[in-house]
Formats: C-alpha cells, sequence, structure tokens
C-alpha cells in the first residue's frame, strides 16, 4: 500500500518589525502538493484585511472566487485577471487585540504543467461572541503553467508581530 | 510597509530585505483589490439587505406577523 508523507517544508514568525509580505522561495520539487496554514493580522484600517497570494513572482493572470459568511447572511464575488489571487482573509488592525485569523490554503499540484489552483479557508474571530466573526472560503487559479518554486504571501498591509506561517509538503506515493 | 521576509526552503536561510519594485507594485495591487473587494462585500451585503427588507415588506403585507416573518427570512 502506497503512503503519503506530510512533512512541514518551512515556516515563519513575523517578528517585532512586522513584515510587508512573506516569502517561500526555492521550494523543493519532491512533493506532489503544498499547504500552507498560517494566523494572520495586519494593521490594515480600511475595513476587511485580506490575504493574498503571488506564485514565482509572476503579477498576472489570477482570477477568484470569494464566498463569505458571518453567520446570518452569505455573499460572495469574484476578481478576473488580477496581480494577484485571494486566497483568504486576516484580521485587521480594529479586531480585538492580539486576535488572528486562522487560513489554510491548498495548492494541489504545483508542479504540474496546468494552471495552478488553489482553495482557501479562513475562520476570522473577533473573540467577542459573534461580532466580527466570518468564514471565508476562496478558489483561485492562477493562468500560468509553469511549477510554482516560490510564494509570496501578502495582505493589504503589513502583517503583525506574531502572525505565522507554516508551509507544508504532501507527497502522493 | 515594512520589509519582507523571505524564507529559502532549500537552505533554511532567512533574510529580511526591503522590496522590490516588483514587489510593492504587488502590493499596491493588494490594496487596490482590498479596496475593490470592500466595495464588492458591501454591495453584496446591501444587495442582500434590500431583498430582505422587500421580501419583510412583502410578507408582512399578505398579513404575516411579525414573528412569522422573522422565522421566514430571519
Amino acid at each position: 500500500m502506497a503512503t503519503s508523507t506530510y512533512n512541514l517544508i518551512a515556516n515563519q514568525v513575523v517578528g517585532s518589525g512586522g513584515a510587508s509580505s512573506v516569502v517561500f522561495s526555492s521550494i523543493p520539487t519532491t512533493y506532489t502538493d503544498l499547504l500552507i496554514k498560517c494566523s494572520t493580522r495586519t494593521t490594515y484600517t480600511g475595513g476587511s484585511s485580506g490575504l493574498y497570494i503571488v506564485f514565482n513572482s509572476i503579477n498576472t493572470g489570477y482570477s477568484d472566487i470569494v464566498v463569505y459568511g458571518n453567520g446570518s447572511t452569505v455573499s460572495s464575488y469574484k476578481d478576473t485577471n488580477q496581480a494577484i489571487v485571494n486566497a483568504g482573509a486576516s484580521q485587521n488592525s480594529a479586531s480585538t487585540a492580539n486576535t488572528f485569523a486562522s487560513t489554510d490554503i491548498y495548492i494541489p499540484n504545483y508542479l504540474s504543467s496546468n494552471y495552478k489552483s488553489l482553495s482557501g479557508e479562513t475562520s476570522v474571530e473577533n473573540n467577542a461572541a459573534y461580532t466580527g466573526t466570518y468564514i471565508f472560503f476562496n478558489a483561485g487559479v492562477m493562468a500560468n503553467t509553469a511549477a510554482i518554486s516560490s510564494i509570496t504571501l501578502t495582505a493589504d498591509a503589513s502583517f503583525v508581530q506574531y502572525s505565522t506561517f507554516y508551509l507544508y509538503g504532501i507527497k502522493n506515493s | 510597509m515594512a520589509d519582507v521576509i523571505e524564507v529559502n526552503c532549500e537552505t533554511g536561510e532567512v533574510t529580511t530585505r526591503p522590496q522590490t519594485d516588483e514587489e510593492i507594485a504587488a502590493a499596491k495591487a493588494a490594496a487596490a483589490q482590498a479596496e475593490a473587494d470592500a466595495k464588492a462585500k458591501a454591495d453584496a451585503d446591501a444587495a442582500i439587505a434590500k431583498a430582505k427588507a422587500s421580501a419583510q415588506a412583502k410578507l408582512a403585507a399578505l398579513g404575516l406577523t411579525a414573528d412569522e416573518v422573522a422565522a421566514l427570512v430571519g
């Protein structure tokens, strides 16, 4: 019976100076899929804070769909042919202190010669009953067939200290 | 904006550096997209609220009580 592997490739915890983005470069080619688990909060003050990805420093050809809900309403929107792909959400600066959004981003077949897709799910919780609590589901694609060797995670403002990013490799063999 | 943290997965080396021109452009794109997404989100929420209010008014006009309308539309 074939066995799968699920290994931590790299991780990063943002330090006291914050970070405009976190880049995982020279990603090994020994896995089938990638999984990113992150806990993010930003300095954004304009409302909901995003979580975006750029593959291989390519800033074109991304499309995505976002479905989100807060327990009473569910909405969705889409973006087409953007410079970045919407992969999740982050806690913003107006949220309860020290709260962070939790996101899982799955990137299947990152070495294939097809367009690169991702799925993301985020829980934004404000540690204040249901106020400010959301769940986001994201589906995205990059219209480029290159194997993914680097992933840049960014937002609409800087990530604050203690935002964390874990990159895992999954091998289906 | 703060610096970029880059983790080399092959060597494990972590470097902190200023944003490149491409990354600055991507950050601006992220900010613009966030603004557009926020507007799309607000528009979607407003459309749902408007439809909900309209449905509630129509149900009330049919003779449903407030509790009955709330049970149906929330």
